[in-house]
């Protein structure tokens, strides 16, 4: 079967499989900021980190005033690589359809910036990394990380870039969360923000969702406990069957229907056995397995938490609208209408909560039956929101 | 697409716009309730000055709205202005969308909470040429600004001039201002008496205060 957009190379590696797990989160192909224990970092959970790692990428140029920066965040299973190709995969960008020169997130008009999430397996500091106290990738000693800390690590690296105030800050899903985060967090650095396909908390279905994967993967006797990196192992098929549980929630019952509805897969009859009969149960085991190929399991389980956890109201006396009291900030909510994992009534509370703060704020509900994973897809009305509150933020903040 | 200029308007602004324009106090929070594409909005932030904001049904103008830079909610009237906090805006706007919603009487209850005043404009069915056509063809009125059969209009509420005052009556709202305009979009005379207006009348404007 040939699935749509799909360019992945089936080849087997050559290399070392753990080998390479640890050289992408130690030794990225992205630049890195390295932090040192001069600056450690607090976290949520109340424990500190003394080194930290960032890697990221840029596209575009940042204008003299300084101005014209876009930071996007990724979301659970992206990384850094929003717009050139992946450097384990091949693929192009994860969202290169949006971000580029001429697109929406226009890189000849705009300065933008993604890095790695604290807790990510391509370079920035994550359970893969080594801990600089045994020399060993960390795996569970990493403290657990919440949405706030991602956000602190990435004010850091704008820190070290010398950009004060973004022009924007976009992304979807765990990305719409940081974009939340940012505009609570540091409302003042904050001119525009973009949270696509997001909620203000995680809703009790996500977080059952969420520890399907988490003991899937800790249910294969390869996670040893979280030490497979050290013990030589990989818990490929738990992490599988997490991402094939996952991806399901990514789509919609209509866009499966359309996709693949009850065909089979290069065979005229059911076999009457456990093969995959049918193309969904092939397209999902090749989700699956093309996954484990470049995201680290411990990362899956301590980005999965941190999602979780995110709670913004919680952190505002319980009143969402506090988050963003005053804030000057210019906002742009976008649903998908058949996206049930972070469904339009969730984005709306965002709205109402911004409504109720007297923030300036924009929605739209994009209809398609595409699902969660719309946000990534080619969505020409999302596309032309997204383009239009760019471009009126941009002359109202004075960029050419 | 191509973003319009910030503020100013694509279309020569209509004259009940223009009214509306005139009630409005420069530099308050205006919320416009189905903005349609924005060319109130436009006008408003454009020749008052406001800190606008819209709601609106279709995606299409929601679109166009963000595309002018105003920031508008995609929502519904009849549900959405609940989530709106007591007195968030100095002006709720409602043009010529009253006869659209399926509660009238809520929405405008839900515009004199939300904002100290409230703007509504509406095509008045009391109007001679209604009534005329009503009483020669016995059928429901169809005109050039009511162009719809009765049974695939978005217009579920009509009513004339007269049934709203009895209206803002009933839900104890006070008539601040209120401007009638004829067929050629003139003016009526403030002088002349209710009756005149309902008959010659064929949209009002009324500011109203709680």
């Amino acid at each position: 079967m040939t699935i749509a957009g799909d360019t992945e190379s089936t080849d087997a590696r050559t290399t070392d499989p753990t080998r390479a797990a640890i050289d992408q989160a130690n030794d990225p192909s992205s630049p890195v900021v390295r932090f040192g224990p001069d600056q450690p970092l607090l976290l949520d959970s109340g424990t500190r980190l003394d080194r930290l790692q960032v890697a990221y990428q840029t596209y575009g140029t940042l204008n003299r005033e300084r101005s014209n920066a876009i930071l996007v965040c990724h979301a659970l299973t992206g990384d850094q690589h929003v717009g050139n190709e992946h450097p384990v995969t091949g693929k192009s960008g994860w969202w290169s359809l949006m971000v580029g020169p001429g697109k929406p997130i226009d890189t000849d008009r705009y300065f933008v910036i993604c890095s790695n999430v604290l807790g990510g397996c391509l370079g920035t500091t994550g359970p893969a990394s080594t801990d600089p106290a045994t020399g060993q990738p960390y795996g569970l000693d990493l403290p657990v990380i919440t949405i706030r800390d991602m956000v602190n690590v990435q004010a850091r690296l704008l820190d070290h870039l010398g950009i004060e105030t973004l022009f924007s800050v976009a992304g979807g899903s765990m990305g719409g969360m940081q974009v939340l985060q940012w505009a609570a967090s540091f409302p003042d650095r904050v001119f525009s923000a973009l949270p696509i396909a997001a909620g203000a908390r995680h809703s009790s279905q996500n977080i059952a969702f969420h520890e399907v994967g988490r003991q899937a993967v800790m249910a294969d006797p390869e996670w040893r406990g979280g030490r497979y990196l050290t013990e030589d192992t990989s818990p490929r098929k738990g992490l599988a069957v997490a991402r094939m549980a996952a991806h399901i929630t990514y789509l919609s019952e209509q866009a499966l229907h359309r996709k693949f509805g009850r065909n089979l897969q290069d065979r005229d009859k059911p076999t009457f056995g456990f093969d995959a009969d049918f193309q969904i149960e092939s397209y999902l085991r090749h989700q699956g397995m093309t996954f484990v190929e470049r995201f680290d399991a411990n990362s899956y389980l301590y980005l999965t938490r941190a999602m979780d956890y995110f709670d913004l109201a919680a952190d505002y006396g319980g009143r969402l609208a506090n988050a963003f009291r005053g804030s000057k900030t210019r906002f742009c909510v976008a649903s998908f209408t058949s996206d049930w994992l972070f469904p339009t009534v969730e984005n709306k509370a965002v709205v109402r909560a911004l409504n109720a703060s007297g923030a300036s704020v924009s929605f739209v509900e994009i209809d398609t039956d595409r699902g969660h994973d719309a946000f990534l897809l080619d969505e020409p009305e999302l596309f032309d929101t997204i383009r239009g509150f760019l471009s009126s933020a941009a002359h109202a903040r004075g960029i050419g | 697409m191509n973003a319009p200029q910030r503020g100013i308007p694509s279309s020569v602004a209509r004259v009940d716009h223009l009214v509306i324009a005139e009630l409005v106090t420069p530099g308050v929070r205006v919320l416009d309730v189905g903005c349609g594409d924005g060319q109130l909005l436009g006008l408003l932030e454009a020749t008052r000055g406001v800190d606008g904001r819209g709601i609106e049904i279709s995606q299409k103008g929601v679109n166009e709205c963000v595309a002018r830079g105003l920031s508008v909610i995609q929502g519904d009237a009849d549900t959405d202005l609940v989530d709106y906090p007591d007195d968030a805006f100095d002006y709720v706007i409602l043009s010529q969308t009253l006869q659209a919603t399926h509660r009238p009487r809520d929405v405008l209850e839900q515009m004199l909470r939300i904002g100290g005043k409230a703007i509504v404009s509406f095509p008045n069915f009391g109007h001679w040429r209604m009534r005329g056509m009503l009483l020669v063809t016995g059928r429901m009125p169809v005109t050039r600004s009511l162009p719809h059969a009765w049974y695939d209009t978005p217009n579920i509420h009509f009513c004339t001039i007269r049934d709203f005052v009895a209206l803002c009556d009933e839900i104890d709202a006070r008539i601040e201002k209120g401007v009638a305009l004829n067929g050629s979009g003139q003016r009526i005379a403030l002088t002349a008496p209710w009756w005149f207006w309902n008959l010659f009348g064929q949209q009002a404007v009324f500011l109203l205060s709680r």
